[in-house]
């Protein structure tokens, strides 16, 4: 914007300096790119408190401006957590930790079976959790901790109705930045949960069972509401 | 009337008698003996449970949901909350928390004075948020075990140590001391059907994601009540307020 004050004054003048200044305004201009380029770089690597307070509000605002959302409409904000939270999940590392000690005897099909059934699973849990927070308010709170951390914990508080609720995201970095591992939903950690969930199941019989009712859990949760 | 009276203390007694029994058998060694028996037990428990819950206590939570004003259902749970809140300030103090303690007796003084005896909660607005406490917890902070997950009929999970506190938690509820019985009892009934009513959406979510109920509820329980109290020691060391963003 600066360039352009200056550079109407001046455009009386010789040609020679209008020329001047056309290339001066030019190589501005090229500065000015380059720093909203280099901004924009930095910002991708965005701190792990901001990257759930953006995704966060943005499903709130989401689910504020629709009422089917506010009545807790799950397959609705099913769609919503796979638009908005799903980039930012580590699901190969999710369903690892979840599976456990069994993890080293399955096939890779089965992995890859497994993986598929549990992120539609987690993403129904984790629609339910957020269901409860129509008509309140999440707050993130401010993370402290040092810079070179991998491993950091973002506690949020829904907040409203009756005795907050907190959500806390545990998020670890990697090559393509920071990505939840796991979260507590009122101080239970989800996949530590599922991990004594399937050991039960794995335990009577095998992966091979925990994949089948994996499987008939999310067929009956996809079925319509007047099914049930 | 009396007759109630016993009936209540025979059944606090028959909780009390299994939770000492299951105590015996229950010095647990994961995989052992005992341990396949106490899980054996729980289970059972959580199947009686969950079809009483089925049968009569949702379908009724769910009735009570649909015909009653959201705003009467605030002020119940809020009047209920606000009650339990006296018993969770003390608990505070126990702790030694005198912070989270004069948060609470604040939150309970405006509700009570200027929130109409409780049943509006204008503190919650004002940044005073609840904070359930129980002896239970009270303990576990000064260092007792949980001690092994059981499942009470009826009243559902919980721990050894928690099952000790019954009689104490009891004695110090405010709706047990109401007088005319026929009022004590449509407190205590309408309360639970508040606590139902409010669990409900929670509940179906984790009868949508959990395979194995009983396994994911026993894990989830203890958890959050270990993090609950790891919290409260977490929340002492740190002296400056938590700030949002």
């Amino acid at each position: 914007m600066k360039v352009h004050t200056t550079s109407s004054s001046p455009r009386t003048s010789a040609a020679p300096m209008s020329r001047l200044v056309q290339k001066f305004m030019y190589f501005s201009l090229c500065v000015v790119l380059f720093v909203c380029a280099a901004t924009s770089a930095f910002a991708a690597e965005e701190r792990p408190d901001a990257l759930i307070k953006r995704i966060t509000s943005e499903v709130m605002s989401e689910i504020k401006a629709d009422a089917q959302l506010q009545q807790g409409d799950t397959d609705k904000i099913v769609a919503l957590v796979n638009k908005t939270i799903l980039p930012v999940l580590d699901f190969p590392a999710m369903t690892r930790k979840a599976v456990g000690k069994n993890w080293t005897d399955v096939s890779p099909e089965e992995k890859a079976t497994l993986q598929e059934e549990f992120k539609t699973l987690l993403i129904r849990a984790y629609s339910g959790a957020l269901g409860q927070a129509t008509g309140r308010e999440i707050k993130v709170k401010r993370l402290r901790a040092a810079d070179d951390d991998k491993v950091v914990e973002v506690k949020t508080l829904i907040v409203g109705k009756g005795e907050p609720i907190p959500v806390t995201y545990r998020l670890e970095h990697s090559a393509e930045g920071w990505k939840i591992h796991d979260l507590s939903v009122s101080n239970a950690w989800l996949i530590e949960a599922y991990r004594a969930d399937f050991a039960a199941i794995a335990k009577t019989g095998g992966v091979k069972e925990l994949i089948a009712k994996l499987k008939e859990q999310n067929v009956q949760n996809a079925e319509p509401v007047t099914a049930k | 009337m009396n007759s109630l009276r016993t009936l209540q203390r025979l059944l606090l007694l028959c909780v009390l008698a299994c939770g000492l029994v299951l105590s015996g058998c229950a010095t647990t060694k994961p995989g052992g003996q005992e341990h396949v028996q106490m899980e054996r037990f729980n289970r059972s428990m959580h199947a009686f449970n969950d079809a009483l819950d089925q049968g009569i206590v949702k379908p009724v939570a769910e009735g009570y949901q649909a015909v009653t004003p959201e705003v009467a259902r605030t002020g119940v749970s809020n009047f209920f909350g606000n009650l339990r809140g006296f018993w969770s300030t003390f608990n505070k103090i126990l702790q030694f928390r005198p912070l989270a303690a004069t948060k609470g007796a604040l939150r309970n003084s405006f509700n009570t004075v200027l929130g109409l005896g409780g049943l509006i909660d204008i503190s919650t607005p004002m940044g005073l948020y609840e904070e359930k406490q129980d002896l239970g917890k009270t303990l576990g902070y000064w260092g007792v075990p949980s001690g092994p997950y059981v499942v009470l009929p009826v009243l559902g999970p919980t721990t050894l140590r928690d099952i000790a506190t019954i009689p104490v938690e009891r004695q110090y509820d405010l709706v047990s001391h109401i007088e005319h019985i026929p009022s004590r009892n449509s407190a205590t009934g309408l309360r639970l059907l508040n606590t139902r009513a409010n669990l409900l959406s929670a509940s179906n979510v984790l009868e949508e994601t959990a395979l194995d109920k009983y396994a994911f509820t026993r894990n989830a329980f203890l958890q959050k009540r270990q993090n609950e109290i790891d919290n409260m020691r977490e929340s002492l060391s740190e002296d400056d307020e938590d700030e949002f963003l």
